[in-house]
């Protein structure tokens, strides 16, 4: 199915990522350089130390400056691209909001890492979840090869005339950022032709002209202004109208990722592992997938009719692809790895169970919290999960919706 | 103004479709700066220190003169004229 000779290297998530950067030709990066930043910037200032790069690196003070370059180096039509985690997005919450209220397509890496206190650096999506409702494009990845594959994607999709929209590719800390893969990897020309140049619609300016929607001071133009009740409220709907549109696009963007690599993640939205006719299914985002896989094997080994859904499009949610994906599922686990205290579960619970709502069949959807702070979800939990969702399906009750898978009582 | 536009008609991302001149800001104003021509010295520093650009020396009548559209009656103006030649007056009504 591949088309193009590719090379296989011993990349870790971080190193495949600043590869994607790289040969998606970026004109600026801006990023704070210390922890929780991980290596993806690191390994992308020694492409511009070594001049293997003509991009812009530019080394702030904090977080929220990183973004602020971004988001006016983004505005100004260059193609831009960051990275972050824990505290560090969470510094950046402002500056989401303004990124894609200004419409301006940066992408960021994120590797997911959990937030203070107690301190902790390791994986969970708290970092990333918290941010959900911010306006930009979530995609969350399985493996490093999938984090290099989704960052050459993710320029297409962002700058997409049709969106403008920025986007999160969020990889599992250390479980992907940190260690060793075989990633396959395209020669840069072929991904420098497959991202192309970035294209910059035109947009009515002040004059009542049309101007390239661009920061340019030959056609100004002012973008992101005092904008109150008057005004604000069309700006947000506006905001929603692209991200509904953006499923379709980022489907038809991995299609043709798929056909140049012969790589598929599902049909770019959802992924779907051994589903057809499973009883019991579990639903998650991340690498916990790759894990949950092998125990869906075992399972069907012994006979169980168990499957997985994984998230791979968080945002925009795609709400047709669960139901489909869950229709004939009895009982449902959806797994989340951060927590929303006090909310009856998890993030991603919550918008599974809430799509199911209105679904033709109801299965029972039970939640389990698990690996927040790194803590590790080995197969054997797994498998606790799924025997669980048997007792369900054998009792046809819910003892408890959320527990916490993992937790030492 | 014009009849409000929808969402479906708007630039995105609040791009500004409009020149801010469309937007009178004068309306603003508490006290309006009131010049004694008899005390004037036309000596200029007003159109150099307004915030708003709202004084302009006019060539074809050689003298200056404010612009009510935008002028928020700051009162630096009167505050800073040598020759005390300006007055905030209160606005009617």
């Amino acid at each position: 199915m591949a088309t193009v000779q590719q090379k296989v290297l011993a990349l870790n998530g971080d190193e495949a990522i600043a590869l994607a950067a790289k040969q998606s030709d970026v004109d600026v990066v801006a990023a704070y350089p210390i922890t929780p930043q991980t290596i993806i910037v690191e390994k992308f200032s020694e492409y511009v130390a070594d001049g293997e790069v003509d991009t812009e690196f530019v080394c702030t003070e904090s977080e929220h400056s990183a973004l602020s370059a971004c988001l006016a180096a983004s505005a100004t039509g260059a193609r831009t691209f960051t990275a972050s985690a824990s505290a560090g997005l969470a510094l950046m919450h402002e500056i989401l909001y303004v990124t894609s209220g200004c419409r301006v397509p940066v992408v960021m890496a994120i590797a997911n890492r959990a937030l203070s206190a107690p301190i902790n650096i390791h994986c969970d999506h708290s970092d990333s979840m918290v941010e959900r409702d911010c306006g930009w494009i979530q995609l969350y990845v399985e493996n490093s090869q999938e984090a290099y594959d989704s960052i050459i994607q993710a320029f297409r999709i962002a700058e997409h005339p049709d969106l403008l929209l920025p986007v999160m590719v969020c990889l599992d800390a250390f479980f992907l950022s940190h260690t060793l893969e075989n990633v396959a990897v395209l020669p840069d020309e072929v991904v420098r032709k497959f991202v192309g140049n970035r294209q910059i619609p035109l947009v009515t300016g002040h004059e009542g002209k049309k101007a390239p929607f661009k920061l340019d001071p030959d056609n100004p133009l002012t973008m992101g202004p005092l904008d109150l009740y008057d005004y604000y409220f069309e700006h947000k709907r506006q905001q929603e109208e692209a991200i509904r549109r953006s499923p379709q696009i980022i489907r038809q963007i991995h299609d043709e990722y798929t056909k140049l690599t012969g790589r598929k993640y599902g049909n770019g939205l959802v992924d779907t592992y051994r589903l057809e006719d499973a009883e019991i299914a579990a639903v998650c985002v991340g690498s916990a997938a790759g894990t949950t896989k092998t125990v869906v094997d075992e399972l069907r080994a012994e006979g169980v009719k168990a499957g997985l859904l994984r998230l791979r499009s968080f945002r925009p949610l795609p709400v047709a692809d669960i139901r489909k994906a869950l229709e004939n599922v009895k009982a449902v686990a959806v797994m989340d790895r951060s927590n929303s205290f006090g909310g009856h579960g998890g993030a991603v619970f919550h918008e599974v169970r809430h799509s199911l709502y209105d679904a033709k069949s109801h299965p029972h959807v039970v939640n389990y919290i698990y690996g927040l702070g790194g803590r590790d979800m080995p197969q054997s939990i797994i498998r606790d999960i799924y025997g669980d969702l048997q007792e369900i399906l054998r009792t046809k009750q819910v003892k408890e919706y959320v527990q916490f898978a993992g937790v030492r009582e | 103004m014009s009849k409000q536009k929808g969402w479906k008609e708007l630039p995105i991302a609040g791009v500004c479709w409009k020149p801010a001149t469309d937007y009178p800001t004068g309306d603003w104003r508490t006290f309006k700066p009131v010049r004694d021509p008899e005390k004037c010295t036309k000596c200029l520093l007003c159109p150099l220190i307004c915030p708003d650009s709202s004084i302009k020396w006019n060539k074809t009548t050689e003298d200056i003169e404010f612009d009510y559209d935008f002028c928020k009656g700051c009162g630096i103006c009167a505050n800073e004229c040598p020759a005390n030649a300006i007055e905030m007056v209160r606005e009617e009504g």
